[in-house]
């Protein structure tokens, strides 16, 4: 094909005219492709994995390298991290943040607690957030460490890229 | 005071808006430090009323300790005020100790005071780190986490774990410090103090931080004993209580440091007050390392302390012992803990940080309740914010140093 020829590849499936600003792609992998360099958390931490979210935020692991900034407002998010324990008090009010949230959306159960609910098997202490939200990736830990959750991310964003017929597709 | 719901009501009924408007910070605000909610009455953008409304990370640990053992316990502890977990191990420990009547060798009280000051200088670089980022020096936030980083790799090496290290054991602490570790904690010494003052120099003068710092939350020292309030808090009003100079425990007897306190008891003294703790910290971990050569290959946990499993009763030896493997008892029978109470307190980063156990003679706590700093500090909230304005209450909620774990338990 004389594409594949006169093109280079910058990353799977987007191929670049050389010298040129034009990139010939599908329209669901290069929005893909755009969305998952820019995955923007909520600033919403519940519990000891919040201190562990914002070290990897802070400047020994540097989250902004992989154009992840933390926002403040669900309005302005992608990512939901969901990180330390979800007690039953609380479940409503993660709820609520998830669903200001635009399409689309994505969900990070960061912990044990979070995915489990981990030690705290009590009355008051919601045993997992996939009990009322759908949740993406699961990171176990106690807490998990950066490296951990950069893990996660960076699966996340393979998840991303893997999407089809979101985009591009009359229906 | 009524009560939000009602307010709305009211207000709809009446088609009356010239009350005070009603505000709602939280659950999900970046600055309450986790998941405190505040449901405010303003005037204009003045505090004229504050309601803190806790409860949102109720785990329910007092009530989980009832069902583990004593070691099982201390697990839970870390997750309690989870920026410095080596002080809640050890307030746990103590309360345990007393209750057995364990007597703990002197190397394990040295490695334990190193421990517990290593978690407040991460203590208080953090809430150094956030308390900024809210009043809005990003630097500083930075600069903080890269010395904390360092802390925490150096808590990797004795432990394994970076933030819930249940490094203390009931009777002494897990294992030894390697040389490797030793040295790396002499050079964190050094290293040190040069760059607390690289923190003072980014703010300790500069304009905007006295702004919002000076004059901001005055307590006065009889307010903040009526308050109840401890630990930093307290000192900033000029109060020089501090338990590990009252009633030492572990090794803080026979290290030297002084106890810093404010004078005017506002934020800005609050500040001056932990940046100066910092350096006493620093002291102690020094003397420590130097006292660690006296007691050079000494054993670091107590030679009666209790298995990791304590049995709820008193186990006979069975008439054919036949342990398989994984083997925790011996076969021998095993002291189960008597009957009692105990009381132990120690100052942990955030004030004073009291465990009281009961004992009914079984293996598990009968009861468990912690006296934890951030909840009692909470509670001074709205004494601290009545007329000041919202922007305020941002730095008031930082100068508290509050955890919603350690509140909620």
């Amino acid at each position: 094909m004389g594409i594949e020829k006169d093109t280079i590849e910058i990353a799977p499936g987007i191929r670049q005219v050389p010298g040129t600003p034009v990139v010939i792609s599908p329209i669901d992998k290069i929005i893909n492709w755009a969305r998952a360099g820019s995955m923007w958390p909520v600033t919403f931490g519940l519990a000891c994995c919040a201190i562990e979210m914002m070290a990897t935020g802070a400047s020994h692991f540097d989250l902004d390298r992989y154009g992840i900034i933390f926002r403040a407002t669900p309005r302005q998010a992608d990512v939901l991290i969901v990180a330390g324990t979800v007690t039953k008090k609380m479940a409503p009010i993660v709820r609520r943040v998830y669903d200001q949230m635009p399409e689309p959306k994505y969900v990070i159960a960061m912990g044990s607690c979070a995915c489990s609910g981990g030690i705290f098997k009590t009355y008051s202490v919601a045993q997992g957030a996939d009990e009322f939200l759908p949740v993406d990736i699961y990171i176990p830990g106690c807490p998990p460490r950066p490296e951990a959750l950069l893990f996660g991310l960076l699966n996340l964003q393979q998840k991303i890229k893997r999407e089809a017929k979101r985009w591009g597709f009359w229906r | 005071m009524t009560t939000y719901l009602e307010i709305n009501k009211k207000q709809v009924n009446e088609e009356k808006w010239e009350e005070p408007f009603y505000l709602n910070m939280g659950p999900q605000h970046p600055s309450t430090h986790g998941v405190l909610r505040l449901f405010l009455e303003l005037e204009g953008e003045t505090i004229v009323n504050c309601t803190p409304i806790i409860g949102y990370l109720h785990r329910g640990v007092e009530k989980l300790a009832e069902t583990l053992n004593y070691n099982q316990t201390i697990v839970l502890s870390d997750r309690l005020d989870y920026i410095a977990s080596a002080a809640n191990n050890t307030a746990f420990a103590l309360a345990f100790e007393k209750l057995m009547g364990l007597e703990v060798p002197r190397r394990a009280k040295l490695l334990r005071t190193i421990v517990c000051e290593m978690a407040r200088i991460c203590n208080h670089l953090l809430w150094l780190a956030t308390h900024a980022l809210d009043i809005g020096a990003m630097t500083v936030f930075l600069y903080c986490f890269r010395d904390r980083e360092w802390l925490l790799n150096i808590y990797e090496k004795i432990c394994g774990a970076r933030l819930t290290h249940t490094y203390v054991r009931i009777g002494g602490v897990r294992q030894d410090f390697t040389q490797e570790i030793i040295d790396e904690l002499y050079k964190f010494t050094e290293e040190f103090p040069p760059r607390i003052y690289d923190y003072e120099t980014l703010i300790d003068v500069n304009r905007i931080w006295l702004k919002r710092t000076k004059g901001i939350a005055v307590v006065s020292a009889e307010d903040a004993i009526n308050l109840g309030l401890t630990g930093p808090v307290l000192r900033g009003s000029g109060v020089p209580y501090d338990v590990r100079k009252f009633r030492p425990y572990d090794a803080y007897g026979e290290v030297d440091f002084i106890v810093p306190t404010g004078k005017n008891g506002d934020t800005y003294d609050r500040y001056r007050v932990r940046m100066e703790e910092l350096r006493q910290s620093n002291r102690i971990i020094r003397q420590c390392l130097d006292k660690l050569s006296e007691t050079e290959g000494e054993p670091v946990l107590a030679e009666n302390a209790p298995d990791l499993l304590i049995p709820e009763k008193v186990r006979k030896p069975e008439p054919k012992p036949v342990p398989k493997k994984g083997v925790i008892f011996k076969g021998e029978e095993v002291p189960v803990v008597p009957p009692g109470e105990a009381f132990a307190s120690i100052e942990s980063p955030k004030g004073e940080l009291a465990v009281y156990v009961v004992s009914d003679g079984s293996g598990k706590p009968w009861r468990l309740r912690v006296r934890t700093p951030s909840f009692v500090h909470i509670s001074a909230i709205p004494f601290m914010a009545k007329n000041h304005l919202i922007a305020d209450l941002i730095a008031i909620i930082g100068t508290l140093d509050i955890v919603l774990g350690d509140s909620d338990r």
